[in-house]
């Protein structure tokens, strides 16, 4: 068996290498680059970025296949690797200042592990094999349990890292099983070959099957911080710095997401009878244990940790629902909490400097009145993450909800629903100490420190999120259109 | 059809964000000027309403003024708009009331002036818009979108404990709005399923005849949505903190039209939608009501605020409010309709009222007043005409709207007509006994000797809910004509399913199996 390895092989790969290019040549420039600004080397990441969306957008539509099949750039691919790129922009914008007021600016490798995270998440979910699936997530992990250590002076973002780092190990470990042992059920790693393999009843009826699908849900459940794999979610997303709190909390979530759903349907769909109810469940926990924990919070970097397992818990809603409809829900409520989760982070990143950080609630009180713009840009991700009408957030769990009540999961949308609803209590709480508590002390009433980059990320966030929200319908079109490479049946 | 190739209708509804939007480039520091420009938008937003009453034509039931857009063609949503004989009063008393909640708020929030005018702007925004979507995802999206000003006008203007009221109202309501979206969706599926299209037009929805154990949950689902809105008993106890807390602009639009909302999804939605499961909930509806009538009067009489006690009397007017829906008959129906208004006009003008004394001597508590009358006689003129209207008292509004519901309930439940007719006396008990400890008698505490009597702009607040008061109480013609065909229509949708199959309809297939959703059309009946 020889390779013909062609043009369309690397065509294919494209976008994965010009960001694991250009990453290599951040760190170069990082080394031999004159001075210590590390302002060109963000340009440079944000050039990087713009060259692969254009890339990826020219790939839409095309189809390919490369390397003998064990990679890909189908529609679905390039809509999450599209989302990722969105995100790590926002991500880009946000750490400019943040990375100088925190003296990390030195770190010029940051820009570069971000591109490699981000290549490893496109590498991921562009593959059509579980090899391929296994390597992006590592490339991507390895490179974000470095990002969450960031700041060595802090002790809690060394925990952050030795946990996220401990744990991933873990679940990389039960994930790679379950890979093992699903292999040696079907005889290959491709997920078309184990599909097919699957039509056999003798391979249908092998106990490794379920097995191995049990471990690969569980490590899944770890990277996507799936109930009850989800312990270490707050202490990471609270120790990380923020901009890569904003960037875990959303890019590795719809790597996780998106490989796992392929996987879910291209390869194991024979086999949906014993992952449905499986999901149901751990949907229902995900979204009630998320919510009702972040009630609690006082921290809101830990209130938005929790809050992002319960949004994981809706997505999770879309991956049970299934077909055209569902998955469409899944990528257009990426697309969505992209920008409204990252925008609540830009809010916070801005009102935080390394004299003074805003962390609890307590630490907005009056700042409505202080900052009325980045007050309402805050009210509006708000609204948008719990889900009110005429937001980008509403927009997504109207599609999720619609499809799981189309396809009988109507308990399921109850609770999610009524779900949303607990999450308007703590969504609402820096919207009540913005504006309703009186003001805290002086220090507190100072005006963040203008940064531009963060000022134009919160203004794309705060525009996508009403347009989104206003008008769905292209962008719920061709979510729909990126998901039926995956599924035929709406 | 649009008036004179304008959509009258969307311009009434988008009109105030004219306001909101001069209103962002007006200085904070110069709360006259916010006032204006609020004051002038209102009042140019209630003109333009106005001619909806003659543009109306009262003769015809169908919907008028429509429009109709494509907004989400990938799930079937229009912006779609009409006006009936029901609708057409909720709007022109959403414009009336914004407008006199605007001049009432003249001098009593201090501070954010700007932004308080700016919530109540966009809350009318909301409001209109629930009164006239045909579209059920257009008026899911006012119905909750409406939520936020009005959660602001609690809990920034409100008195101490306003973030309790605050909270309490958005999560109550937003619980039962909840369940009633995911009835919407199985609306939306059932309908496409019968019929092959994906829309959430009200009125292809009305033409499909839902299966039976279906119509039940989507029912209970739609009317706890509104009975919370209502709010009925025993679904009523976010409205006393919300009403007490909220800041007097807030009370008159929380009384005057946010429950309003609830009685009209009754009307529009929930019991035209499923009649059959109306019919077969209708014991246990009224049943509420009534206990909510007399249990909203109860509580009335022990009440030592004189705000809780307008906010309490709501319960019970609303419940003869829903009482007269339920009796399903030409009076109970338009009496209920009426009494929507005039507990609008008259409950609004007592909010209003309480609100004035409030802003001079910071108290609500009826035990601080005593002799009012005596310094401030216009002050106690004008209560007394708007206590006897909401008593009932023959000659004014209130007397007219419960008569009709009344006289409707009696035909179908003697019982419950004759227990609620009782509150009128209630009513009358803790009414007149408020009014007599706080108006008659020897002023006992000094700090009331100073008190200012109504100036001009106080009067001109409230003179046009007096004049409407009268009008409707001695000459009601005007208003019950313009309603007629629309209440006659809505008794006909209910009653069709009900002629056919007897009193209370036999158990027909088409279950809502959870999995698959099953409806069948009226073609194929």
């Amino acid at each position: 068996m020889t390779f013909q390895v062609s043009l369309v092989d690397f065509i294919t790969v494209l976008p994965e290498t010009i960001v694991f290019g250009m990453g290599l040549v951040i760190v170069l420039f990082e080394l031999f680059g004159t001075g210590r600004n590390t302002r060109n080397l963000a340009y440079l990441a944000l050039l990087t970025l713009a060259v692969t969306a254009m890339a990826e957008v020219r790939l839409f539509g095309q189809g390919l296949v490369g390397f003998g099949g064990t990679i890909g750039a189908d529609d679905f691919s390039t809509a999450l690797e599209l989302i990722f790129l969105i995100v790590t922009t926002l991500v880009v914008l946000l750490s400019i200042r943040y990375l100088e007021d925190r003296r990390l600016a030195r770190f010029g490798e940051y820009y570069a592990l971000l591109l490699f995270a981000v290549g490893g998440a496109m590498f991921m979910v562009s593959a059509l094999d579980l090899l391929n699936i296994f390597i992006g997530l590592e490339i991507l992990s390895i490179s974000s349990y470095i990002l969450c250590g960031l700041i060595q002076a802090d002790q809690r973002s060394n925990e952050a890292a030795l946990k996220y780092f401990l744990l991933g190990a873990f679940a990389t470990g039960f994930l790679l099983y379950g890979m093992v042992l699903l292999y040696g059920a079907t005889g290959s790693i491709k997920l078309s070959g184990i599909s097919a393999a699957l039509a056999r009843p003798e391979v249908f009826a092998n106990p490794m099957v379920v097995f191995g699908l049990g471990l690969m849900l569980v490590g899944f459940g770890f990277k996507v911080a799936i109930v009850p794999f989800h312990m270490w979610t707050p202490d990471v997303y609270e120790g990380a710095p923020t901009t890569i709190t904003a960037f875990l909390s959303t890019a590795p979530k719809a790597a996780g997401f998106g490989a796992l759903v392929r996987i879910l349907t291209e390869g194991l769909g024979a086999v949906s009878v014993q992952w449905t109810p499986v999901l149901w469940v751990a949907a229902a926990l995900t979204m009630t244990v998320g919510n009702v924990l972040a009630m609690q919070q006082d921290n809101i970097k830990r209130m938005l940790a929790y809050s992002s397992i319960a949004h994981a818990g809706y997505i999770l809603v879309a991956v049970v629902a299934g077909g055209r409809e569902g998955l469409a829900g899944v990528l257009f409520y990426l697309l969505a909490y992209a920008f409204m989760n990252t925008g609540a982070f830009a809010v916070l990143i801005l009102a935080s400097t390394k004299e003074k950080e805003r962390v609890t609630f307590a630490d907005f009180q009056g700042w409505g009145y202080v900052e009325p713009v980045l007050a309402i840009a805050m009210f509006v991700f708000m609204l948008s993450l719990a889900g009110i009408p005429l937001t980008a957030g509403f927009a997504g769990k109207f599609q999720i909800f619609k499809t799981a009540v189309d396809k009988g999961l109507v308990w399921l949308a109850v609770i999610g629903l009524l779900n949303s609803v607990v999450s308007i209590y703590y969504y609402l709480r820096i919207v009540v100490a913005m504006y309703m508590q009186p003001a805290g002390p002086a220090s507190l009433q100072e005006r963040a420190l203008p940064s531009v980059p963060v000022y134009l990320a919160i203004a794309a966030s705060v525009a996508a999120v009403l347009y989104l929200g206003v008008f769905p319908a292209t962008w719920i079109e061709a979510s729909i259109n990126s998901a039926a490479v995956l599924v035929a049946g709406p | 059809m649009t008036i004179l190739g304008i959509p009258i209708l969307s311009l009434i509804i988008f009109f105030p964000l004219i306001g909101v939007a001069l209103l962002l480039f007006v200085d904070r520091n110069r709360p006259e000027l916010s006032r204006w420009v609020a004051l002038v938008t209102a009042g140019a937003t209630f003109v333009l309403s106005l001619p909806l009453y003659w543009w109306y034509d009262g003769s015809s039931a169908a919907f008028q003024m429509v429009e109709r857009v494509a907004w989400i063609p990938a799930w079937g949503v229009t912006y779609h708009l009409g006006l009936d004989g029901i609708s057409l009063f909720l709007v022109l008393l959403t414009t009336l009331l914004t407008f006199l909640a605007v001049l009432g708020s003249w001098s009593a929030p201090e501070k954010h002036v700007r932004e308080f005018m700016i919530s109540l702007l966009l809350l009318e925004v909301g409001m209109s818009g629930v009164f006239v979507a045909l579209d059920m995802f257009l008026f899911f999206v006012f119905w909750e979108v409406m939520l936020f000003p009005m959660y602001f006008l609690i809990g920034v203007w409100g008195s101490e404990r306003r973030l309790y009221a605050a909270i309490k109202f958005v999560v109550y309501t937003m619980s039962a709005s909840a369940l009633m979206l995911v009835a919407i969706l199985a609306m939306y599926y059932l309908n496409f399923r019968a019929t092959g299209r994906l829309t959430f037009s009200l009125e292809e929805w009305y033409a499909l005849d839902v299966g039976l154990p279906a119509q039940y949950w989507l029912f209970a689902a739609f009317a706890l949505a509104f009975a919370v809105k209502v709010p009925m008993f025993p679904f009523h106890t976010w409205l006393p903190d919300a009403h007490v807390e909220a800041p007097t602009a807030g009370s008159v639009i929380l009384a005057g039209v946010l429950l309003k909302m609830g009685t009209y999804g009754f009307i529009r939605f929930a019991m035209p939608l499923f009649p059959e499961a109306t019919w077969a909930a209708l014991p246990v509806l009224i049943g509420l009501s009534v206990i909510g009538i007399i249990y909203g009067a109860l509580v009335c009489m022990v009440q030592p605020d004189m705000k809780k006690l307008v906010a309490y009397s709501s319960v019970s007017h609303l419940g003869f409010v829903m009482l007269g829906l339920f009796a399903i008959n030409t009076q109970g129906v338009q009496g209920s309709v009426l009494q929507m208004l005039n507990h609008g006009i008259s409950t609004g003008a007592l909010f209003l009222l309480v609100g004035m004394i409030y802003e001079r001597r910071h108290t609500k508590a009826i035990a601080e007043y005593g002799g009012i009358m005596k310094v401030m006689p216009v002050y106690a003129a004008f209560m007394a005409i708007f206590v006897l209207s909401s008593i009932g008292l023959p000659g004014l509004n209130g007397f007219v709207g419960e008569f009709l519901i009344l006289v409707g309930a009696f035909q179908v439940s003697p019982t419950a007509a004759i227990i609620s007719a009782s509150a009128v006396i209630l009513a009358a008990i803790y009414l007149l006994w408020m009014y007599q400890r706080v108006f008659f008698g020897v002023i006992t505490n000094a700090r009331n000797l100073t008190l200012k009597d109504l100036p001009a702009r106080e009067i001109a607040v409230l003179l046009p809910l007096l004049l409407f008061v009268v009008w409707v109480g001695v000459y009601p013609a005007p208003f019950l004509n313009k309603m007629d065909a629309s209440v006659a229509a809505f008794i006909k949708r209910l009653e069709a399913p009900h002629q056919m199959a007897g009193p209370y309809p036999a158990r027909r297939p088409g279950a809502l199996d959870l999995g698959g959703l099953a409806a069948r059309t009226v073609e194929q009946r």
